[in-house]
């Protein structure tokens, strides 16, 4: 392990004076699932963790039919799935945070901090995306708000200056028939990085669709919000043709690479069975809502 | 080096020790704490062999920080019987022979007890997802599974 010092933060303010104190080298531990790993074998340079579970912020899972979901950056992924407003409401993100890792894994990894790591594959990210997901941010320059699918910038990049750091993600309430669905491809059961992570989120107007967001993971340096695919689906009823066409879309959309979780070939098709499988699975949730 | 003193309480025995700030928490019990129960495997999260319980939550001790366990409770693998007592899964282990080299056992073990912990009656599919985590490269994974089983019955029927 390289040299590194831990430092528990107080308060949101506490944290970005310890952020930016520490500069460059400084990292947030929320669950420590990456960054721990990331700092043994030595793939980022790390020389203080900044400790934010124990601001009151970072943690915790709240909901109004005003307000919508508040989730702290750092509140393990257990307590998210087995949140009762976000099993009845978001049910997305149980999809995603409940096949994050196995048990031990979610008994400390954070949606906050799988969006802060910036993994192209990162299985959270594709589903807060489709929820209109917005991560709250803190930093030395005050507050500001960014939507989830602006947030990563590259493979382990976002958007979080010196001294920045996600204090919370938040979800607008679900709209009246709506239903959204996460899932992903990969080789084995469980306890994989995913070849194809997708989401769908559908609105209906009667039996049209009236609105639509479609999100696709590991196919790109970042995950990716796919409005032409969205596009195809929106207006008219959901069909096979429909579906075909957004499936299309999305896998235009892809820009994978070739590694040994999967080939371009592989990946490009399966963004057009996952594409699919979300669509349905999304009006599926939306009907089970009307 | 930087040293740290952490208090915390480890099998319900309040514990003092000296880490060094950048030992994990499976570093910290093997090596300062003298509690080599919990196996180092794949040190990155993925095998489970170093599974703990911490604040009544199963995590893999390798990806926690010692410095994090400031004031916390820790289950170990040590902490499970009670004196010469082996627990109910322990004795079921061995009788069912749960266990071929061993080294992923201690994880299984605990991992075991957190999820009977929380569940008393879990289906084959429960366990074998709760279970994901841990890796036996013995593959011998049936016979752990239907131990777990075999000691949840047990259990209720006791």
């Amino acid at each position: 392990m390289q040299a590194v010092k831990y430092v528990r933060a107080a308060s949101v303010q506490d944290a970005v004076r310890l952020l930016q104190d520490g500069g460059a080298t400084a990292r947030v531990l929320a669950g420590g699932t990456d960054v721990i790993v990331q700092a043994r074998e030595r793939r980022r340079e790390i020389r203080l963790f900044v400790d934010v579970k124990h601001i009151k912020e970072l943690i915790g899972v709240s909901y109004s039919a005003r307000g919508g979901l508040t989730i702290g950056a750092a509140t393990p992924c257990y307590q998210i799935y087995g949140d009762a407003n976000v099993r009845q409401r978001y049910p997305t993100l149980v999809d995603a945070s409940s096949v994050i890792g196995g048990t031990a894994i979610q008994g400390r990894a954070s949606l906050g901090g799988n969006l802060c790591n910036s993994s192209p594959a990162g299985d959270g990210i594709p589903a807060m995306i489709v929820l209109e997901g917005v991560a709250n941010i803190a930093g030395p320059g005050g507050e500001r708000t960014v939507a989830i699918e602006q947030f990563c910038t590259g493979p382990g990049r976002n958007v979080l200056a010196a001294g920045e750091f996600v204090v919370s993600l938040h979800f607008p309430a679900p709209a009246a028939h709506s239903g959204a669905r996460w899932m992903r491809f990969i080789p084995r059961n469980e306890m994989d990085i995913a070849v194809v992570n997708a989401a769908s989120q559908l609105r209906f107007d009667g039996n049209r669709v009236s609105w639509a967001r479609i999100a696709l993971g590991a196919v790109a340096p970042t995950p990716l919000l796919v409005a032409e695919a969205a596009a195809a689906v929106v207006g008219k009823p959901l069909s096979d043709e429909t579906i075909a066409a957004a499936a299309a879309a999305a896998r235009s959309a892809a820009t994978p690479i070739a590694d040994m979780r999967g080939s371009i070939k592989q990946r490009k098709h399966l963004v057009g069975v996952f594409t699919e499988r979300t669509l349905r699975g999304a009006a599926e949730r939306a009907q089970g809502a009307q | 080096m930087s040293h740290i003193v952490i208090n915390t309480t480890i099998n319900g025995e309040a514990t003092e020790f000296l880490a060094d700030e950048r030992d994990s928490l499976l570093e910290a019990l093997r090596e300062r704490v003298g509690l080599t129960g919990a196996k180092e495997g794949c040190n990155n999260g993925n095998c489970g062999a170093c599974a703990v319980i911490l604040d009544g939550r199963l995590v893999n001790s390798c990806c926690v920080m010692a410095a994090e366990i400031e004031g916390s409770q820790i289950t170990t693998v040590e902490g499970l019987a009670q004196r010469d007592h082996l627990s109910p899964l322990q004795q079921t282990f061995l009788e069912d022979a749960a266990l071929q080299c061993g080294i992923c056992t201690p994880g299984f073990l605990v991992a075991s007890h957190a999820l009977l912990a929380q569940n008393p009656d879990p289906t084959e599919h429960e366990v074998r997802f709760w279970l994901a985590g841990n890796l036996c490269r013995c593959t011998g994974y049936d016979k752990i599974v239907r131990a777990v089983l075999h000691t949840a019955e047990q259990m209720r029927k006791a």
